[in-house]
């Protein structure tokens, strides 16, 4: 009898075939889907934008090869999670935002908000929001202080403030602005309501020509990339669409009270970092629950917070606070919330 | 669940879809491999006791002769899968891996092999009681893989009433179509294996359920019902594990096996096609089971197909005979889903054997993934057909939690599908530390 040769066997365990994707792939999607959104912040503010874009996820780039280096964990760059956060922290920031505040806040969102817990799917928090938190509470001014999109010099001119030196106060940029446009407002549509009681047009938020952080202005372009990234199953849809369901009807709900005072829920919708912050990171798997009922319930809650913040904290932006305390609650909403398992219920019912 | 049900297609609620890979086997009729030289017959086939050696070495055997008896209700006897005489009695190889006890035949190049071992039975003559231990002397086990001795699911629990017969036709996992070809080829034997079932358990009615990815299956059952429509054939769902017991049970019927329990608690009891064929077959004839239904697939496989071999055939001898480029690298015994890989050819095909899977290196690259920290993407709670918490228990299993994982997120519950692991994007082997905790939970609870 012919024996066949004997083939060099391999010994594993079931299944023996698996399911796409891999962590890699769901993350390189999240960077391909936040690709466009960094495009369109960059076209509308210009080389302070891509300048601010680059330096930020080049921090966090760094700050997670030193730290992951040293924890012994080898290379983790290549599982994309640090670019997402760098991509998705500095599309947060004012346009402006001084560099090396933006390296500044690299620095600890990898540092702080994820490699202190253990890196990739440690964290409790989403990182990039950690970095954002600390930014706001140290450089209170710089954080609030924003320019007009769409001005006519932005691609050959720095913002002022882009270049200012480490540990000195960035210039005004109220002036600079002046001269650049006849009438200026550099203030968000958010702000602009609550401090000043004008309403920007929904279809303009909804297109995105107005001031704001980089990356949060249009929400149909947020939008159109969220959906990229649901239909190929790389995000959980029911998320986003339950911080957009809470805060909708939170916000109809105080309109209906008081049309005069409370904006439309669309405004609420379309207006600073909600469409951002509810698509790309609420919807962060790591720091979000698990179970079915959970996310759903997490979603809402981020969703409501956000209008709660908007209406009656001092601030007028709220979705980074409302998510951040979103994260933190994700463990006990997950526990409880723990799926009925198949045959819990005593299922006798022979009918 | 319910929402499914209205929308009329008969399904469970989680599980996932693996490509099926179906197209290379489903089509090919069932063929006759032919007889090694040697067989190797082990004493554990099945769940429960192993049997007992009868023969002595250097004893002549007889094709379809007992050649070791049943110890105990959880047992079965083993009879010779050929002519021949026996070799020698020790351990073998298994798929499991540790080395088991067997009975080694060297077969007669001259017999016909022919079985010439069986006691004709009428079978209207026989009670109940009869009719289960004619079915433990055919030596029958589960042949779906889980190898459970097929007297023991026919013996009704005192109290219990069993309305509804279960024929299990769903062949969830991907490449194996022996259960296929089983309805297509042999309708006659599975609707008598059926009523055989039927009057043991006392069910009313039965229901074959098959996989909508087998409409020639569904037909050409069909064509054999008897007129009284006391058997009926159901489509469900494609999707894994439709297959699995209590997933099939929810598809047809709407009702849960309540944890813990058995489906006999709910008034039913659930049989494999390809059992219930094998009984149809054996038991008028007074035959035992020494031959089964093999899918043997996998890119590596030069004639995939199904082939009729004797229990007790090495891997080797199969895979010689399909042609095997051996540059391949993973010989799985069973599905891709729940199989085992072996380590070693000489391991032979047993009643519980379902197929022979030979995967070449692309499939296994695509296996062989970074395992990242979990990412609590929740996949695995969105796939898990029991409804369990995967994320919390593979976190937990880390922590070597394992009273935890058993009290507060039923470990005892996983039916090991492997859906979890299978959908994992940081590839962590879920599935393998389930079972590695549940055994160190038997292990302290013994």
């Amino acid at each position: 009898m012919n024996k066949p040769q004997q083939p060099h066997i391999e010994l594993r365990t079931s299944p023996h075939v698996k399911a796409a994707p891999t962590v890699e792939q769901i993350m390189r999607n999240v960077v391909y889907a936040l690709l466009p959104i960094a495009a369109f912040a960059v076209w509308q503010f210009g080389i302070s934008a891509l300048a601010l874009i680059l330096v930020v996820t080049g921090s966090c780039l760094a700050t997670e090869y030193a730290f992951s280096r040293s924890a012994g964990r080898g290379n983790t760059l290549s599982d994309w999670s640090a670019a997402i956060t760098g991509l998705l922290l500095a599309l947060t920031l004012p346009p402006g935002f001084p560099l090396w505040m933006g390296a500044v806040a690299g620095f600890i969102a990898i540092a702080l908000g994820k490699t202190l817990f253990g890196g990739l799917g440690y964290n409790v928090f989403n990182p990039a929001l950690v970095g954002r938190a600390f930014v706001q509470a140290a450089f209170p001014v710089a954080i609030t202080t924003w320019t007009p999109a769409g001005l006519p010099g932005r691609f050959v001119e720095f913002i002022p403030t882009t270049l200012a030196l480490p540990f000195m106060t960035p210039p005004a940029v109220g002036e600079w602005s002046k001269q650049q446009v006849d009438s200026f407002s550099g203030a968000t549509p958010l702000a602009q309501w609550k401090f000043e009681g004008v309403i920007t047009s929904t279809s303009d938020l909804f297109t995105g020509m107005v001031a704001g952080s980089a990356g949060e202005t249009s929400a149909l372009l947020i939008l159109l990339c969220g959906i990229y990234l649901a239909a190929r199953r790389m995000m959980d849809w029911r998320i986003p669409s339950a911080v957009l369901l809470g805060a909708f009807v939170t916000a109809l709900v105080f309109h209906l009270l008081n049309d005069q005072h409370y904006p439309t829920p669309l405004f609420v919708l379309f207006s600073g970092g909600l469409m951002l912050g509810a698509l790309f990171m609420a919807s962060d798997m790591v720091a979000s629950p698990v179970t079915p009922w959970g996310v759903w319930i997490y979603g809402l809650f981020i969703g409501v917070l956000t209008v709660i913040i908007r209406y009656f904290g001092g601030l007028s932006e709220g979705v980074m606070y409302a998510i951040l305390l979103g994260n933190a609650l994700s463990p006990l909403i997950e526990h409880i919330t723990q799926p009925r398992i198949y045959g819990a219920r005593k299922s006798g019912a022979k009918s | 669940m319910t929402l499914l049900r209205w929308f009329g297609r008969k399904t469970f609620s989680h599980g996932v879809h693996p490509q099926a890979h179906k197209e290379d086997t489903a089509d090919k009729p069932i063929r006759r491999l032919p007889f090694a030289p040697r067989m190797i017959v082990p004493l554990a086939q099945h769940l429960g006791k192993p049997s007992r050696a009868t023969v002595k070495v250097g004893q002549e055997v007889v094709r379809g002769q007992p050649i070791a008896e049943a110890d105990g209700f959880m047992s079965v006897p083993q009879h010779a899968p050929a002519t021949g005489v026996v070799e020698a009695i020790r351990l073998m190889p298994s798929a499991q891996g540790p080395r088991v006890p067997a009975i080694v035949i060297r077969v007669y190049e001259a017999s016909n092999q022919e079985v010439l071992w069986r006691t004709p039975r009428d079978m209207n003559a026989l009670t109940p009681e009869q009719i289960i231990q004619a079915v433990q002397d055919t030596g029958l086990v589960g042949l779906g893989g889980a190898a459970f001795p097929s007297h023991v699911k026919l013996k009704v629990p005192s109290g219990a009433v069993i309305d509804t017969l279960i024929v299990n036709g769903c062949e969830c996992e991907p490449y194996l179509t022996t259960d296929h070809r089983v309805m297509l080829e042999q309708g006659p034997d599975l609707i008598r294996g059926t009523q055989y079932a039927m009057r043991v358990v006392g069910a009313r009615q039965a229901i074959i359920g098959v996989e909508d990815n087998k409409p020639d299956a569904i037909a050409a059952i069909r064509r054999h019902l008897p007129a009284d429509g006391s058997i009926r054939v159901e489509a469900v769902e494609t999707k894994y594990p439709q297959g699995a017991e209590k997933m099939l049970i929810t598809s047809l019927l709407g009702r849960e096996v309540p944890s813990g329990g058995l489906p006999a608690q709910i008034g039913v009891v659930v049989n494999n096609v390809g059992t219930l064929t094998a009984l149809g077959r054996l038991l008028p004839r007074g035959e035992g089971l020494i031959e089964r239904v093999i899918t043997v697939a996998g890119p590596g496989v030069k004639k995939p197909g199904n082939y009729l071999v004797p229990i007790g055939t090495p891997l080797r001898f199969v895979l010689n005979h399909v042609g095997f480029s051996g540059s391949e690298q993973e010989v799985i015994l069973g599905g891709p889903m729940m199989g085992n890989a072996v380590a070693s050819l000489d391991v032979p095909i047993t009643k519980g054997s379902s197929g022979v899977l030979v995967l070449s290196n692309s499939e296994i690259q695509a296996e062989t993934r970074r395992i990242h920290p979990c990412i609590k993407c929740g996949k695995c709670v969105a796939a898990c057909p029991m409804h369990l918490n995967p994320t919390q228990l593979g976190l937990l299993a880390a922590k070597r939690e394992y009273d935890v994982m058993a009290e507060r997120f039923h470990l005892k519950d996983c039916i090991e599908c492997g859906c979890c692991s299978f959908v994992c994007p940081s590839s962590i082997p879920l599935v393998q530390y389930f079972r590695i905790a549940k055994s160190i939970l038997r292990e302290r609870a013994a």
